[in-house]
């Protein structure tokens, strides 16, 4: 069965740091000049006073976020992830990671989803970059619903924190009645033969391929990993015992996400084959959603193929 | 801008400012030498300013660093800590003697200023470009928050040279933020620069007068002053405090190294280690005694960093 389509993140960002700001006078909204597609004009149109433009200047924009954080206040970022991570990567790092000072990085456009863009808007190592940086915390959620639970996590949470949000609608994963749980990973399903580790929006379709293979007779044990740092080592050992074999399956690189942070922690703590499904070592080229994940094998069929090859191995 | 001109200091204060550049700059030489290496030059022309900053400008409260109506400042030319760390060792910030583990392993006074390792510091900086973003956040922040405070940053000329800084300026002047003062060492040297006919041979980071073209064109309320002359320096400062809606920048003609003749104008004093002869003359030319025996800094160690 394929789970059922969910609403845009992006929406769910503008609405959800709206809500919170009515709530917390504390917020605002820095926008990247993007705030039509981030949908940060939801945020705009509910506090206009606290909707702060700041142009095409992202690495002005990421110290402009610091220095309001001195002053108390609690800075949400508008804008995609290679703008809010790759290109001011020195003043998320100075300014942000080193001080430890209060900003939400929420970006958008996360992954292969970026409106047919290409590879200069395709960021698919910003895992690897946020997750191996000193003081940040990395969140990417699965659906509409859990990147709702975040973005509410990551305003009353006290530091800075990458959150990674994709601009399209997904499928839905999670329950009106999930509640996520920072630093936590969660069993979506059980079985005995293989665990799958998953992250942000590609678990929905992990989940469907567990689908495809369980009509097969294959048994997936899925683990869906929202939060990459810090990470749930003693999920990630339990996952691993279940079934002695484990398969990550992310929407980024396979090197240094998701797949790096499992393989180093099994290594340290439970030695055991760790086979990575996602982008290998490529620059993504534009397309439709669809055709970006069946080329880059990230689709529920896709997913089911190459499990089944590793399996043979 | 106001018409009206600005009082300035009187006699004493001069008087009192001048002995803190004095000291800012003889504790800079001492803890350099001490470190057996570091940047001397832009320390050297930042003295004046930040005397006048920490002693007559800056409403803060070293005993309540944490004060929130506190003015803020931060030096964007990060790598000019040791002056900084002066000023705020004499204004009470800290032991004056701490200043001697400057650049030392665990010491609070890193070689480029960490917010979170010493009270008092309003960002960390070190990484050019970035300081004049986090003061325009600061100043956005005080008018967002209601509280009456300043946010001083102070820049080199050749950090004007990133492009990060030519984000905020425009950033700033959309805002119209005159809470917000930033001051241009303007020293002429950088680390080692151009080939050209400036001083020692090299070509100035930014010619005569095109700064104040750059500021002034994205909107700013430029104004110049000798950096080496403290009453003048006292004046500009009040003056940019008359707000007008606009983000304000000072331009400072200064000399790096000033105030130790051999130092004066030459880039190769941006850092470096000081010989013993070299620290007795500096020493001598700041009207400090020499130090006693046995206080001297040991020799260079063969390996030791920079």
């Amino acid at each position: 069965m394929t789970l059922p389509m969910g609403r845009p993140m992006r929406e769910i960002f503008g609405e959800t740091v709206a809500e919170l700001a009515t709530a917390d006078p504390r917020i605002v909204m820095l926008d990247g000049d993007l705030g039509s597609s981030t949908k940060a004009d939801i945020f705009e149109k509910a506090h206009p006073d606290k909707y702060l433009q700041m142009g095409i200047a992202e690495q002005n924009m990421l110290g402009v976020a610091a220095g309001l954080a001195t002053m108390g206040l609690i800075p949400f970022i508008s804008t995609f992830v290679s703008f809010a991570i790759v290109r001011p990567l020195d003043q998320v790092r100075v300014l942000i990671a080193q001080t430890g000072l209060n900003v939400k990085i929420t970006a958008g456009y996360a992954g292969l989803f970026t409106g047919q863009t290409g590879m200069s808007h395709i960021i698919v190592d910003d895992l690897s970059i946020t997750r191996t940086m000193p003081g940040m915390v990395v969140v990417a959620p699965a659906d509409d619903t859990e990147a709702r639970e975040v973005l509410r996590w990551a305003a009353a949470y006290e530091g800075p924190c990458y959150v990674r949000l994709v601009r399209d609608a997904t499928q839905r994963l999670f329950g009106d009645d999930y509640r996520f749980e920072f630093g936590k990973a969660v069993v979506v399903r059980t079985g005995s033969e293989v665990t799958l580790f998953s992250t942000g929006s590609q678990t929905p379709r992990v989940a469907d391929a567990a689908d495809l293979l369980a009509a097969e007779g294959i048994d997936v044990h899925l683990v869906h990993v929202p939060t990459i740092k810090p990470l749930d080592v003693d999920a990630i050992v339990a996952g691993a015992g279940r079934t002695g074999r484990v398969i990550t399956v992310e929407e980024h690189s396979i090197l240094g996400g998701l797949g790096g942070t499992v393989a180093e922690t099994l290594s340290e703590h439970r030695p055991t084959r760790v086979d990575r499904i996602g982008l290998r070592d490529v620059y993504p080229e534009s397309g439709p959603n669809d055709a970006l994940l069946d080329i880059y094998g990230l689709s529920a069929a896709r997913v089911a193929e190459q499990v089944r090859a590793i399996l043979r191995t | 801008m106001s018409a009206l001109p600005v009082a300035g200091p009187d006699a004493p204060e001069l008087a009192r400012l001048g002995e803190f550049a004095r000291r800012i700059r003889v504790e800079v030489i001492r803890a350099v030498n001490h470190a057996r290496a570091g940047h001397i030059g832009g320390p050297l022309s930042a003295a004046d300013i930040l005397a006048v900053l920490y002693f007559h400008v800056l409403r803060v409260r070293p005993e309540e660093p944490t004060w929130p109506d506190r003015d803020r400042f931060i030096l964007s030319k990060g790598h000019s800590s040791i002056a900084l760390y002066a000023a705020m060792a004499l204004r009470g910030y800290f032991p004056v003697e701490e200043l001697l583990t400057f650049d030392a392993a665990h010491s609070r006074l890193q070689g480029h200023p960490d917010m979170t390792r010493l009270p008092g510091l309003d960002m960390s900086t070190g990484s050019l470009g970035m300081g004049l973003s986090a003061g325009m956040g600061i100043a956005l922040g005080a008018r967002l928050t209601g509280r009456d405070c300043r946010a001083y940053v102070m820049l080199g000329d050749g950090e004007c040279q990133e492009g990060e800084v030519w984000e905020a300026a425009m950033a700033a002047e959309r805002y119209g933020l005159d809470n917000l003062i930033a001051i241009v060492d303007h020293n002429r040297l950088q680390q080692y620069g151009w080939p050209g006919d400036g001083p020692d041979g090299r070509t100035p980071p930014q010619v005569p007068g095109e700064l104040a073209a750059k500021w002034s064109a994205f909107g700013w309320r430029v104004l110049e002053v000798d950096g080496h002359d403290i009453a003048a320096v006292c004046r500009v400062l009040e003056e940019a405090c008359r707000s007008d809606g606009r983000p304000v920048i000072v331009i400072a003609a200064t000399v790096k190294g000033k105030g130790v003749s051999f130092m004066e104008g030459h880039y190769f004093w941006h850092t470096r280690a000081i010989k013993p002869e070299e620290f007795e003359a500096a020493m001598a030319e700041l009207g400090e005694p020499p130090p006693e025996a046995g206080t001297e800094a040991a020799p260079p160690v063969a390996g030791a960093p920079r």
